[in-house]
């Protein structure tokens, strides 16, 4: 019993960092554009909006999607199986 | 400087700041008054007996986080630089869903009313406390210092009132707040001015965008235009690339642990409820952060920069500017009173956070060794308030007049390396020992203190010396991984002393996923 709690704290750990590290993946990605490489972020894809911009914006819509799969997949997964496992061990020794 | 710009109300004393002003008061008031007949327990004054549902919890976090500074300051931030301004709105954000993933939840089943209580869980408890109290009250300090100082200075240009008498009255009201109502009355001031705040914005932005035919690039175009190309792209705020970096670092982890944030955890039913709570701020606070576009270029186009910096060097009257050209004066008004209103949320946020350290960590656990009576503690932690409140305004009249602007990032950067590198891994890490995280939180935040001490921002900007030991304005870069490094080390070499605190997390981790329950 205890190895399936052990096994769901790795697979959540396992979802968080790597939510994580895409979040770090996109913000630090957009800094490191705007550090090095300003032209590009200063074109137009339309008149008044710069790619810059854009990205600034998709940055922030990154931060929901993120957020979202990461609610889905613990209302979904993760809580179906912590109540299976409650279930199968209702004595709490904590 | 008023004189400069003679065609705004901003500076006389608006009867309409003033009605709505009062009418918040007033709303406020009668929500502390309801909450105090709920605020007779510790569980109800730390943590609202866990009675907040996830969708209130997510407007509170909302309001807890969205201070003035970022409405005033990154509308101003965009109104006199375009593009570069909005590195902070997207930067304000991305450190949510960290929380979500890494905190929220594991927060929320292994504490109790601090982050303290999480960290010192299994381990020794004085040091522990101790180091987590000093990261608490270091970040809380200097946050409060940075909103005192801006809420003098703002309600001074906006309501015409003297700096102190503002600062006084700020205080005064928080402190009734929080030790009358507690943390059932700080949650819904919270709620009321996240949507009063999100409201006023809201509003802001499509009376912009009207202008506009409803098109954000139209205002975009019309900013280039009118200032230049360069107002859309990225320009001379970020010179120095490992500077912005820095910055980065500290915004995205230094959320995951500002306490008055971490705090919020503990008021609802479960882990469930944390995680949907994160899940709605994340949304509302994204929101926010996406009309701060349209409110920065529209006072761009529509106020100007000239203007803008003629009432206010920092360029903190762009958004009441706008709204009084939009909607006139009583629409200024609204305005100014939405931003007295959010001063006095987060600062009352604030202050709780930091009296649940100084009675829940340092009273109760470190000076009476864990045995101290549920009344004695409601008691010390109301004397805490009273005392951070007093301190507040000192700290606020002291630091008149000052450069305290960095002092927000400096908050960030010890939460972000103090606080989060001990909370994670005393969560996730089995080998984490009381030493490690006790290197990891000491080291995080004197490093911090010490290299801030000795950055451009003190030493050029402030001193005025000609150049700074230290290159970095933040020091984020260098302190996170420095506090993850000395944790890990730390624990490390203490592994055959901590031998009970290596056995115990199985029951850590268990109690992660289940709750105590």
């Amino acid at each position: 019993m205890t190895d399936s709690l052990r096994a769901l704290a790795q697979r959540r750990w396992r979802v968080a960092i790597s939510l994580t590290v895409a979040m770090v993946a996109v913000y630090f990605g957009f800094i490191t554009l705007i550090a090095f490489n300003k032209p590009l972020l200063g074109r137009l894809l339309a008149p008044g909006l710069s790619l810059g911009i854009l990205l600034g914006a998709a940055v922030i819509v990154a931060s929901w999607l993120l957020t979202a799969i990461y609610v889905r997949w613990a209302n979904a997964v993760y809580d179906a199986d912590l109540q299976r496992l409650r279930s199968t061990e209702p004595e709490d020794t904590a | 400087m008023i004189q400069t710009a003679p065609d705004t109300a901003i500076g006389q004393s608006n009867p309409v700041a003033i009605g709505f002003f009062f009418a918040f008061i007033g709303v406020t008031f009668a929500i502390t008054y309801w909450a105090a007949r709920r605020t007779r327990t510790t569980d109800q004054f730390y943590a609202a007996g866990r009675s907040i549902s996830a969708g209130q919890n997510g407007w509170a976090l909302a309001g807890d986080y969205m201070s003035a500074a970022s409405f005033l300051g990154i509308a101003g931030l965009v109104s006199t630089t375009g593009f570069d301004g909005l590195i902070y709105s997207t930067g304000w954000l991305v450190g949510w869903p960290v929380v979500l993933f890494l905190i929220a939840e594991p927060l929320r089943n292994l504490g109790r009313y601090t982050f303290a209580d999480v960290v010192a869980l299994h381990r020794r408890q004085r040091p522990v406390r101790i180091a987590a109290a000093i990261g608490t009250l270091a970040t809380v300090i200097f946050y409060l210092i940075a909103q005192m100082v801006g809420a003098g200075g703002l309600i001074k240009l906006m309501f015409g009132l003297s700096y102190e008498a503002a600062i006084v009255i700020v205080g005064s009201v928080m402190i009734l707040y929080v030790l009358v109502g507690g943390m059932i009355a700080t949650t819904w001031v919270q709620i009321v001015k996240a949507v009063l705040l999100l409201g006023g914005a809201f509003l802001l932005a499509l009376l912009v965008l009207a202008r506009f035919g409803m098109n954000p690039a139209a205002l975009f175009a019309a900013a280039a235009e009118r200032y230049g190309a360069g107002v859309l792209s990225p320009g001379q705020q970020v010179s120095n690339p490992l500077d912005a970096i820095s910055l980065g670092m500290a915004l995205m982890f230094g959320t995951a642990g500002l306490p008055h944030i971490l705090m919020r955890f503990f008021t609802v039913p479960d882990a469930k409820a944390a995680r949907t709570s994160v899940f709605y701020a994340t949304g509302l606070i994204g929101t926010f952060y996406l009309l701060t576009f349209v409110l920065g270029f529209g006072a761009m186009v529509l106020v100007g920069p000239e203007t803008i910096r003629a009432v206010d060097r920092g360029g903190n009257m762009a958004a009441p500017l706008l709204a009084e050209v939009l909607g006139g004066t009583p629409f200024l008004g609204f305005i100014a009173a939405v931003a007295f209103a959010t001063i006095l949320a987060v600062v009352a946020g604030l202050t709780l956070s930091g009296a649940a350290a100084l009675s829940h960590d340092l009273w109760v656990n470190v000076v009476r060794g864990g045995h101290a009576g549920a009344e004695e503690e409601l008691r010390i932690a109301r004397a805490a308030t009273v005392l951070l409140g007093i301190v507040a305004v000192a700290l606020g009249i002291t630091f008149k007049g000052q450069n305290v602007a960095f002092m927000v990032s400096l908050a960030f950067a010890i939460a972000a390396s103090g606080n989060f590198p001990a909370l994670c891994l005393a969560v996730f890490w089995r080998k984490a020992t009381t030493t490690g995280l006790l290197a990891s939180m000491v080291l995080g935040t004197v490093t911090t203190l010490v290299l801030i001490y000795l950055s451009p921002t003190i030493q050029i900007d402030i001193l005025g010396r000609p150049a700074a030991w230290f290159p970095l304005k933040n020091p984020a870069l260098i302190t996170i991984p420095l506090s993850f490094v000395a944790g890990v080390i730390g624990s490390l070499a203490t592994q055959k002393s901590a031998r009970s605190e290596l056995d115990s997390f199985p029951a850590r981790e268990r109690r992660m996923l289940r709750g105590e329950g």
